[in-house]
């Protein structure tokens, strides 16, 4: 059903935490390990070893620049995934009922048995968080790892997204914000964490939570003369402070 | 946008046929005869089908399009073959009533042309409804749209209709008038096109990365070395490479040899053969336009990239 709910109970995402994210692509390749043989038909990749590979994934991770007027440029990683946006146009579009959103948790799947394989999902998806997948011709997305979160088979600690699980930084977070008390919402409301083109009106769930605001190097060179005054350099016996007196005296 | 030629080619197909059937069902005056009449309408319907059948060729699996026709609540998409599926089945019962039973049924024919021009809406509302595409994402989608497959219907209708005069114009110059207003129509929406880029909703690569707020954002490094489905799909670019001959060509294969040929036909009086000559001669100056249509949208995904 392409109808959007009115409302979920829960409202299950990320919070992706850019200040920590180090790049390393670790949460691109566990997803990829994960979902090639979960939910689904497998992520396929077309001439993997040859000279123009190509795949689906559902997750990657862009690196951006960013030039402040006052300060030195700094890069920023910058992993992008299905954001399960609360109004998803990639539902509504969707001709044939295989594109929904679950009423119960906010995620948004994709009944593979029932997509044409027309890609429209993925031209109203701001994000490019759909990819149609080269050898099932099915659209793929990110599922939150729905066969992890609900299952019973793994330890507690192990119900989590692949990408969150994996992480070695510690740089995802998964949880429900719909609970104003679930450590997304907090951590969303601390740092002030934001919403992705927030003018296309999608609402998205999965928060952005911005890179710290970093020292100046002009700034920071004066305050470290002030750094470690426990250590302020004082020579007065020995061998230093032989040294020391020699040195002045040289004018 | 990537251009997929069986979507270029079903746009500018059936929004055509629909077109005539438009007009065949508004009670544009046929050459009497059984044959005469089901020839008519197998070009109507044929071209239409054509273009339908051409669009499942874009599909990743076609064999499962019938499911297409279950939302149509939410999706344009789905609207688009319902209408399509409907205008179809009733202009089939009105020509076979048309051809078999010489009658034309006033009431039947109104309905179908309200769907046709429905149908062609619907189809145009598929793109125009994307907030993600600036340059569709407007009410002139769907008037080029309905313009295109009107001039077109007007065309084929004066080619091979009985009638000399409509709306007390010799057909050839209501043909002329038709293509105008709709390359008009064109006009006013690539300058529309050419101005707009992501100014609508403000989006540029630091809204999309929320990171703008510190400074100037631009990318560093993509997310993999080669192409992927999204860069192929919505960041094409070598199809705008060649914009502005296209446009050329769009122009004097769409617009100015079918109105030099609408005037030869008038003045000679060979209407039949100079107006089909006309037609075709549009018809390949809209893939043209279609192709445009496609290459040139930038899609806000290309704002990552």
């Amino acid at each position: 059903m392409t109808l959007l709910p009115e409302t979920t109970q829960k409202k299950l995402g990320l919070v992706i935490d850019l200040d920590v994210c180090v790049g390393c692509h670790a949460c691109v390749v566990n997803c990829k390990e994960w979902n090639t043989g979960g939910y689904g038909a497998p992520l396929s990749d077309v001439e993997p070893y040859g000279d123009n590979p190509s795949g689906a994934w559902l997750n990657r991770i862009h690196t951006f620049e960013i030039t402040p007027a006052d300060a030195p440029a700094q890069i920023v990683h910058f992993p992008k995934s299905c954001l399960h946006c609360e109004d998803a146009p990639c539902v509504t579009v969707c001709p044939t009922g295989a594109s929904y959103k679950r009423s119960e948790d906010g995620i948004v799947l994709v009944e593979e048995d029932k997509c044409i394989g027309c890609g429209l999902c993925a031209w109203a998806c701001p994000y490019g968080a759909r990819e149609m997948d080269p050898v099932e011709n099915v659209m793929k997305k990110c599922t939150l790892c729905v066969d992890r979160i609900y299952n019973d088979n793994l330890l507690e600690i192990d119900r989590t997204p692949a990408c969150v699980k994996t992480c070695p930084a510690n740089a995802r977070h998964f949880g429900d914000f719909a609970d104003p008390n679930s450590a997304v919402s907090i951590m969303t409301l601390e740092r002030g964490g934001y919403d992705l083109m927030p003018e296309m009106d999608t609402k998205p769930v999965n928060k952005y939570l911005p890179p710290r605001p970093k020292a100046n190097p002009a700034t920071a060179a004066s305050e470290s003369k002030q750094l470690a005054p426990a250590f302020a350099p004082k020579a007065g016996e020995g061998l230093l402070g032989w040294i020391d007196r020699a040195l002045e005296k040289l004018g | 946008m990537h251009p997929a030629v069986s979507v270029i080619f079903f746009t500018v197909t059936s929004g055509v046929g629909l077109g005539l059937m438009f007009l065949l069902g508004l009670g544009w005056p046929m050459h009497e005869g059984m044959i005469p009449v089901l020839l008519s309408c197998i070009l109507a319907g044929g071209l239409t089908v054509a273009g339908l059948i051409s669009s499942t060729f874009h599909l990743g699996h076609p064999e499962r399009a019938w499911r297409a026709f279950s939302q149509w609540r939410s999706s344009w998409l789905s609207r688009e073959g319902v209408l399509a599926v409907v205008t179809l089945t009733l202009f089939g019962i009105y020509s076979l009533a048309w051809a078999f039973f010489d009658m034309r049924i006033e009431l039947l024919g109104y309905v179908i042309s309200i769907l046709a021009a429905l149908t062609v809406y619907a189809t145009a509302m598929i793109y125009a409804q994307l907030k993600t595409v600036p340059n569709w994402n407007s009410q002139l989608t769907p008037l080029c749209y309905l313009a295109f497959s009107l001039a077109g219907g007007v065309i084929l209708a004066s080619a091979i209709g009985s009638a000399e005069m409509m709306l007390s114009l010799p057909t050839p110059i209501l043909s002329a008038i038709a293509l105008v207003i709709a390359w008009l129509a064109k006009l006013i929406w690539w300058s529309r096109a050419g101005k707009i880029g992501f100014s609508a909703t403000g989006s540029d690569t630091g809204t999309a990365t929320g990171l703008g707020k510190i400074g100037k954002v631009k990318l560093f490094e993509k997310p993999h070395s080669g192409e992927n489905y999204l860069t192929k799909e919505m960041v094409h670019q070598i199809g705008r490479k060649h914009a502005n001959k296209l446009r050329l060509i769009a122009l004097v294969l769409g617009l100015a040899m079918p109105l030099v040929l609408c005037f030869l036909a008038l003045s000679t009086g060979a209407i039949v053969p100079l107006l089909i000559l006309g037609f075709i001669s549009m018809m390949a100056g809209l893939f043209a336009e279609r192709w445009l249509f496609f290459a040139e949208a930038k899609h806000a995904v290309s704002l990552f990239y």
